[in-house]
């Protein structure tokens, strides 16, 4: 099964806005991109259309993945409000 | 006492803070918790199991009751090769009578159970509340703001999980870096306990943990873990993270756990089983060098939020390190308010506690294993040595069969070196 069928099977309860914020011109320079490699729900991608790094912050699992792996430091990243993302029903 | 603050607060309703509020309020203490999920459990992930014969002597009586999952009887652990995979599989008959040595665990339900038993001693438990800061005066913790409330308090316990960032705000914290951590990734998959009895040879309530280790991780530290809960199974893959990031070979996350419940020694006891959750969590691994400092004036760290976390290998450990420095914290932040001394060198009794407790010092004796385990022959030659001499020991071909000795000689020389195989045997003597 791939990854974007099974966040399908989490409950999660999104914020308006994302908790995670990308500084775009560190990630112009960045050319190894652990992001889009070790994000567990595969969130990260390049645009095709505007060449910028997104983030589907809707599907985040909150693990601190990107936060530790973003070695340059252009992911900042809290936790989302209280009551909102991911809500584990098993864990 | 004539103000108004309160006893203590603590951020984050996983095992360590669940324990630390539930033992405050059972010494009468006025505490109050905050959990920024719906209910504590909401944001937390374990592999999971929990041993408890280190904990039940800090809380007598208390876990008779608690919702686990499965009492583990039998332990496995699989070396892959590609496709093939050799499996060692052990039952010790003590293991099937109680009091059991561990469980298996899901986190909402047993979380759940706990912040009701710290509620029923009289803690407050306040959820969807996230924490954003704490408070100081004259350069002192005096609690916690949180969702534009101030919420002054004697004494913070920040038990806010591997990436705490209460712990960071008053500069206790390591930075968080890939050398010291791994990702992890945990399916949960619905099965009825039935057919999971009879897929893991069980009797009713007994369960299983299984551990994989070899090419799943492409030779990279880390492996895998299938654990039987009451009616589902918990399938997941560490990595560590460094090892990721590094070499020319680019694998990713998803992908990698892909492969590995397509594996046949998974897929035939996930087959038909429903997919019910996909979590994440990253894990410390750098054991006892990796810790925060403890305690500051005002504040203690208790569970993953210090970095009470020990990977041994075949045994995994968190969560008694979690409920054993929350009980700790609890009992001398009662003593600091008996004291009302809050400051940093009366606190610094929490960080002496857990030295002569099993938690550091569980931490201590394993202190290598880390670097041992980072060794990537362990998880391509080895297992790819197992495998050629049991293919060479167990396959019966056409023509003349070379004798046992000799296979086992080939296979040792095609994969290991003898040096490199005798150092790393002698590796093995630090863990």
């Amino acid at each position: 099964m791939k990854v974007e069928e099974k966040l399908t099977r989490n409950a999660i309860r999104n914020a308006k806005e994302s908790h995670i914020r990308l500084d775009q011109t560190i990630c112009r320079t960045c050319v190894e991109r652990p992001c889009v490699r070790l994000c567990p729900g595969r969130l990260y991608s390049q645009s095709p259309e505007t060449g910028e790094m997104v983030v589907e912050y809707a599907g985040c699992l909150e693990c601190g993945t990107c936060k530790i792996a973003c070695v340059r430091k252009s992911v900042s990243w809290e936790y989302p409000e209280g009551g909102f993302g991911v809500q584990y029903r098993y864990g | 006492m004539a103000d108004d603050k309160l006893d203590a607060v603590i951020v984050g309703g996983g095992l360590a803070g669940l324990a630390a509020a539930y033992c405050l309020a059972d010494a009468g203490r006025q505490v109050l918790l905050l959990e920024r999920g719906d209910e504590p459990g909401s944001k937390n992930v374990t592999g999971g199991r929990i041993y408890l014969a280190p904990i039940r002597p800090l809380l007598p009586g208390l876990f008779d009751d608690a919702p686990f999952e499965r009492h583990v009887v039998k332990e496995a652990l699989t070396m892959v090769d590609g496709r093939n995979t050799t499996t060692l599989s052990y039952v010790q008959d003590r293991w099937r009578h109680a009091p059991y040595m561990s469980y298996t665990v899901l986190r909402l339900r047993f979380d759940q159970w706990f912040s009701a038993r710290a509620m029923e001693k009289g803690a407050f438990v306040v959820p969807r509340r996230r924490a954003d800061d704490l408070l100081w005066e004259d350069g002192k913790v005096a609690g916690v703001r949180a969702g534009g409330e101030e919420i002054p308090a004697h004494a913070v316990i920040a038990a806010d999980g591997a990436l705490s960032f209460m712990a960071e705000k008053a500069h206790l914290r390591q930075p968080l870096v890939p050398s010291r951590h791994a990702v992890a990734v945990k399916e949960v998959y619905g099965l009825d306990s039935g057919a999971i009895e009879e897929r893991f040879g069980l009797d009713p309530g007994e369960g299983a943990a299984h551990l994989f280790m070899g090419s799943i991780t492409k030779g990279r530290f880390g492996g895998g873990f299938l654990y039987t809960n009451k009616d589902s199974l918990s399938v997941g893959l560490v990595l560590g993270m460094d090892a990721l990031m590094q070499g020319s070979e680019q694998f990713d996350v998803p992908s990698l756990m892909e492969e590995f419940e397509s594996l046949p020694e998974i897929a035939r006891y996930i087959k038909g089983a429903e997919l019910k959750e996909y979590s994440a969590h990253i894990i410390t691994e750098a054991g006892v060098g990796g810790l925060s400092r403890l305690f500051t004036d005002g504040m203690v760290v208790a569970g993953d939020a210090a970095g009470f976390a020990l990977n041994m290998g075949v045994t995994v450990r968190g969560m008694e390190f979690a409920v054993a420095s929350g009980v700790i914290a609890a009992r001398v932040i009662d003593e600091a308010l008996k004291k009302n001394d809050f400051s940093a060198q009366f606190l610094s009794l929490y960080e002496k506690r857990l030295r002569e407790s099993f938690v550091i010092k569980d931490m201590e004796t394993f202190r290598h294993t880390a670097d041992v385990l980072s060794n990537p022959r362990l998880f391509t030659v080895y297992p790819a040595c197992i495998s050629s001499l049991l293919d060479a020991v167990f396959t019966v071909g056409e023509g003349p069969r070379k004798g046992l000795y000799r296979s086992a000689m080939d296979a040792a020389k095609k994969h290991a070196g003898p040096w490199s195989a005798f150092k790393d045997f002698l590796s093995l003597r630090k863990i």
